[in-house]
Order: C-alpha cells, then structure tokens, then sequence
C-alpha cells in the first residue's frame, strides 16, 4: 500500500476526530434519581370520593378543544373505552364478583381516573430524540411541542402508564396526552378536571400539599366525619363526608421515581390498572446504562485509537501482494 | 485490493428480477397510501403496539442481517485474518443495502418524517435519549458503508479521474475501516438499550441489563451467518464452486461467539432467578425456547468439523443462526411485550408487503450490483 506513516497519522487523527466528535456530546455523568421539583404542582385523586359522574371528562374534552370519541357505530355522544388522541383523561369501572360495595376489592367496585400521571422523571421525556416531551421547569408538566415531534413514538413504547397516545388515521399525525391543563396554568387558571369535579375526588395544587392532604386522609378514623377540600388543595370551599376505608398507600409517592399526580383508593393499586413500578425510573435505568458506556465519549475515542492502530498495522503488513 | 474480484455478467432483466419489481411496485403503490392516509390506513400498529414489523424486522433484523461487513471487517482487519478479505466485497454489499433500506424504512415508519432533520440538529436533540445514538449512528455507518462500496463500483466504471480517486480513498483506508468499526459496534448494542426503558413492559425473559450486549453479539453473528449464507447461496445462483473450506472456517469463529452469548444469556436468567419463567407453556416461554433452540442447533453444527465442512449443514447452520438472531430480535420487542390487557398486534397484509417490497428492492440491488460490478471473487477455471 502506497502510504507513509506520515500519512496515515495526519488522515486518522484528523478524520477520527473529526467522525467521533460529531457523535461525542454525551453529558459525562452517570444518572442521579430526579428530585421533585419545588414548585410542581399536581392533582391528588380520591377514588374513595369519586362517584363516577365523568365530569372530568366533559370538562377535559371542552377545555382540550377535542372531538368526541364515538368508540360504538351508533353512538351518539362521547363515549370512548380507553384514553386516545381524542381523550386525555377518562374513569374507568372496577368490579368484583356482585359489586355491591364501593371501595371494596371482594365483591365491590371502584372508580379509577386514568391521565398522564406527569412523572418526576419522565421515560417519555428520555426516550424522546428530539425534546419534543419536556417537563416545565416551573410546574413540571409534561408538555409536547408538536413542531419537534418526528413521530418515532418511542415515547409510547417507554411510558409505563400508556399516556401519550398517537393520531393513527392522520396523515400528519400527533401525540395526544394531558398536559396538566398548561395553558390554563399559564393564565393563572387550574386543571378543567379539578375545577368541574363536583365531589372533591380530582384537587389540584402544588404537589408537597398535595402530600400532605394524602396523608392527613390516611390517618383519618373511618367511620368518622371529616372535610374534604373540592377543586384545589387550599381552598376554602370544603365538603364533610364520612370516611371510608383507604388502603395505606399513596400512589405515585414513589411509583416510578415518583409522579405529580397522586392517588388514593380502597382497592388496590394493582387492580385498578396501575402498573407495580420499581423505586428507581426507567429513564434513569436506560439513561445510566448508556452514560456508562458513553461517558464523555471515552470508551468510544479508545476504542476507535484501538482500532485505528491495529487496522493500520494489518493493512500495512498483511502478506498478501 | 489485492485479490482480483469480478462481475458476473449475464442479464439484468431476469424472470426473478421482474417478481421482485412486481412485489416493489405493489409495495409502493402501498407507501403512497400511507402518506395520505397515516399510519393507521395500512398496518395494525396502535396505541399498545406502536411498532411493529417496520421496526423489528426492517430495522433490527435488516441491519443485524447488514452485518455482515462489520463481521468480516472485524476479523480481517483488527484479527488480521487476510485469507477471508475475498468476502469481504460481497459482505460489504449487502450491508449497504441492507442499513440504507432500513434507514428508508425508518422514514416510512415515523409519523411526522418532515421533522426528522430536528434528528441531525445537535442543538435540539436530546442526548439522554438512546434513540438518537441510534439514529445518528446508523445514518453515519450508512455513508461509510457507500464509502466503503466505492471502491468497487469505481474499479467497474472506467471514467478517466476513478483511478485517482481510488487511490486518494485507499489512503484513508485504515480511517474508514476503524469507524466502520466502531460504529456498528456502537449502534448494534444500543438497539438492545432502546428496550430499557420500556421497563416492566418487556418480560423478564427478555429484560435485561444485559440487552445491549446480547444484541452485539447476536449481530456479530448473524453477519458471519450471512456471509455464509450469501456465498453459499450465491455460487448456487451463479454456477461458480462453493467457498467451503473458507467459509467453514467462519463457522468455526461463529460457533465461539454462540457460546459465549448463551453462557451469557442464560447467566443472566439464573441470576436473575427467572429461569422459571421458560416452562410456563404460554406463548412468550416457547418463543423463547424456539429462539434458544435455533442459537443451539446453530452451535452444535458450526461446532462439530463433520457438520462444518460439509456445504448442506454449513447452509442450515447458518440458517439457524439467522433465525435465532431474528426471533430474538422479534422476541425482544413483540412477543415479550405486553403493554397490558387488551391490546393484541399481528401485522396488517399491506403492511407486510411493504417489507417485502423493501427486501425485494434490496434483492434486486444486489442482483444488479455483483452482474455489472467486481463484488464477488474471480473464479479460476480449470
């Protein structure tokens, strides 16, 4: 082969250089667990106080601008089975053998709300290549930016909630998801959920609040009477009703890496749809495993030297003519 | 390079040939359907199943059966094993086609494709996603690849500045090869990484921090399984004698690799403690167990020299291993996930024509490329 030595070592430095850079920005760290933001906000749900009036529905849909889901051929209102890109938010029925009493797991029911449970560290927000999904600095909603979105829906794949939803039958598709209502938020406004909830199940406020009501419901005696917040955590307005049983346990505390959407519920989490999630997030799995191997870029620079050298002493001794 | 390559000749427009346009023209027709009438229109993807065959096969399997330049690279040039540089031009031709068709199929997959340049900006890409690392890994490997190819089609076209430019590209030689290299190594790995995060959505069968690697090594090997599969495939289309004490001996280095990855693989079930989970009779445990089952009949024919050395198990044997790595591939991102009750996903017919009109057109390529190009080694008539 007709090249010095001299050669060699200006075209590999050079151009190695120049192809790892373009592939180097990996941030250096490996991944510390997401702490709550201090001013997020969230909404804590009941299901001991929803009496299933699907208010929140109604009132997502208004305030979301969306179409009626007509999920049977003659339907003639709103009546969707799951969450879609038409629908944010939606109550779900669970029931036991007779279903005679709420909030019982063995021969009860209960109401479960299902939306975008906006994570503290958020799989979609990791999984998105293109920061479509991010997290408002300020509240912590996860909001989507249309005019970043490639569509790969990787973000669908990674939510262990199965929130963003997708515009199958579009040929300029979007995601769909609850974004905590932000531009109601903007305007110093709350969540249509929580401002229509008639009953108090869905309160809205800044999520150590929420905490702490979860908890005070937790360590009331059942049985009792005792009050309980409507639309927002610190409002005035409070209506007194007798205390059901809870199961010791508030959803989305920790779930995940933890969420800014809390729940409580007489039944367990399990059995009204909601995944059994480890501590730690995925985003945070996923994201250390690919720090580790790309931290700085180090391991691929040695590795490309490596190879560099060994493909140039082969090339330049091998026995062939 | 050293040895002397050269085209096969004959007829481009060939019984075959003409199939494989009918089966394209179809599948683009189809394509067309798809921009008007999204996503939903044509394949059976859906909330639940957000991909489908488009990524698993075209993307996962396709670049994984693109392997084979990368493997061969490997082994010639960072093992200097010189004596399998002969293959080296048919495997670089069909990694060529094989990343550049699943870099197109990408496109047809993602719903807001007129975004997709937001993918090359650096200063709007997210760096924690692992998709990008694939995506830019992947676009990057597919211009080496044609760089790589350059050669080739530069010595089969007589244009008086080719020469030249042959040799200026054979100075960085030794750059392109080591990033061709890299790259693979980078990406190939992290497709496994892309299911991380999909957490307890993927079965523990298939769980693993260990993804990354397992699909390394399972592309590693399914680009020697090809190139086995192409020569032998090839010197049966073409009437030329078959490679076979060369190619055995790739079985030989692909029968290493199988062992390591199920010492591996199965490692990392027992410690985990999910080994349980192979024998519950439902339809991920005998996925997995035929996914296994192929990765060791692969092994036990590369393994043993009877098998080996003769052309018709060498053939089944890297069969084998193409399946294997293909249903692990399937396995990993369908089978064993399950995004909770009620959804269910099998491929829509228009949407399997689609793949097969991407692999029709990549057929056709190659049919085209070794006739008019010097891809495949000169045979020396006795």
């Amino acid at each position: 082969m007709g090249i010095s030595r001299r050669d060699f070592l200006k075209v590999s430095a050079g151009g190695g250089l120049l192809l790892a850079s373009a592939l180097s920005p990996w941030p250096a760290q490996a991944r510390e667990p997401r702490a709550r933001l201090p001013e997020a906000v969230g909404i804590l749900y009941d299901a001991t106080v929803c009496i299933g009036c699907k208010a929140c529905m109604a009132a997502c849909k208004e305030y979301n601008n969306l179409p009626p889901d007509l999920s049977t051929p003659d339907s003639i209102w709103d009546n969707p089975v799951d969450l879609s890109a038409k629908t944010y938010n939606i109550v779900k029925l669970y029931q036991n053998g007779t279903g005679q009493v709420k909030d019982r797991e063995i021969d009860g029911y209960s109401f479960i709300r299902r939306f975008c449970m906006h994570c503290v560290d958020p799989a979609c927000i990791s999984a998105c290549p293109v920061s479509a999904l991010t997290k408002d600095p300020n509240t912590g909603a996860v909001v989507y930016n249309k005019d970043y979105c490639i569509g790969c829906r990787y973000c669908q794949v990674a939510c262990p909630y199965n929130i963003p939803k997708f515009q199958w039958d579009q040929a300029f598709p979007q995601i769909k998801k609850c974004q905590l209502c932000s531009h109601r938020l903007a305007r110093g406004d709350y969540p249509a959920c929580c401002e229509f909830c008639p009953n108090g199940a869905s309160i809205f406020g800044n999520v150590q609040d929420l905490r702490k009501e979860a908890r005070r419901r937790l360590s009331l005696k059942v049985g009792t009477v005792a009050p309980y917040p409507l639309h927002r955590v610190d409002s005035r307005e409070v209506r007194h009703r007798l205390v059901t049983p809870y199961q010791n346990y508030i959803y989305g505390e920790k779930d995940g890496g933890g969420t800014q959407v809390l729940m409580l519920a007489g039944v367990p989490f399990t059995k009204l749809g909601l995944p059994a999630l480890p501590e730690e997030s995925t985003a945070s799995a996923s994201e250390t495993l690919m720090h580790t191997l790309y931290k700085g870029m180090i391991v691929p620079y040695v590795v490309l030297g490596g190879l560099f050298y060994l493909v140039y002493k082969n090339t330049t001794k091998q026995d062939l003519p | 390079m050293s040895e002397i390559s050269e085209p096969v000749g004959g007829r481009i427009i060939t019984k075959p040939f003409l199939v494989l346009a009918e089966i394209a023209l179809v599948a683009g027709i189809l394509v067309i359907y798809r921009y008007f009438f999204g996503l939903g229109a044509v394949t059976n993807l859906s909330d639940g199943y957000p991909w489908g065959i488009w990524i698993t096969y075209d993307v996962l399997v396709g670049t994984a059966l693109g392997c084979g330049g990368y493997a061969m690279a490997l082994l010639v040039y960072v093992f200097n094993r010189w004596e399998y540089h002969p293959l080296m031009r048919s495997a670089v031709l069909t990694s060529v086609f094989g990343y550049t068709l699943a870099g197109i199929a990408i496109f047809l997959d993602i719903g807001r494709y007129w975004n997709g340049y937001r993918l090359f900006l650096p200063w709007s890409v997210n760096f924690n996603s692992v998709l990008v690392e694939v995506a830019l890994c992947i676009a990057a490997y597919v211009m080496v690849l044609w760089i790589e190819l350059a050669p080739t089609v530069l010595e089969g076209s007589a244009p008086p500045r080719s020469k030249e430019i042959r040799q200026r590209l054979e100075r960085w030689l030794p750059v392109i090869v080591a990033v061709g290299i890299l790259l693979p190594t980078m990406h190939q790995s992290s497709l496994g990484t892309l299911m991380i995060i999909a957490g307890h959505k993927l079965s523990p069968l298939w769980q693993t921090g260990l993804l990354p690697l397992l699909f390394l090594l399972s592309a590693i090997t399914m680009g020697y399984a090809v190139t086995i599969f192409e020569s032998i495939v090839s010197s049966l289309a073409f009437k030329r004698p078959f490679e076979t004490p060369l190619i055995a001996g790739i079985g030989v280095i692909m029968a290493w690799i199988i062992g390591a990855y199920l010492v591996l693989r199965f490692g990392d079930l027992a410690v985990r403690g999910q080994l349980g989970l192979i024998f519950q009779d439902n339809l991920q445990s005998v996925m997995f167990i035929l996914e296994n089952l192929c990765f060791l009949a692969a092994l036990l024919l590369m393994v043993n020299p009877a098998t080996r050395t003769q052309i018709r198990w060498l053939f089944v044997g890297a069969i084998a291993m193409l399946l294997a790595g293909s249903l692990y591939r399937f396995n990993a991102f369908l089978i064993g996930y399950n995004p909770g009750p009620g959804w269910r996903y099998f491929p829509a017919l228009p949407e399997i024509i689609i793949t097969l009109g991407i692999v029709s057109v990549e057929l056709m390529a190659y049919l085209y490329f070794v006739k008019k190009y010097p891809v495949l080694p000169k045979v020396e008539h006795s």
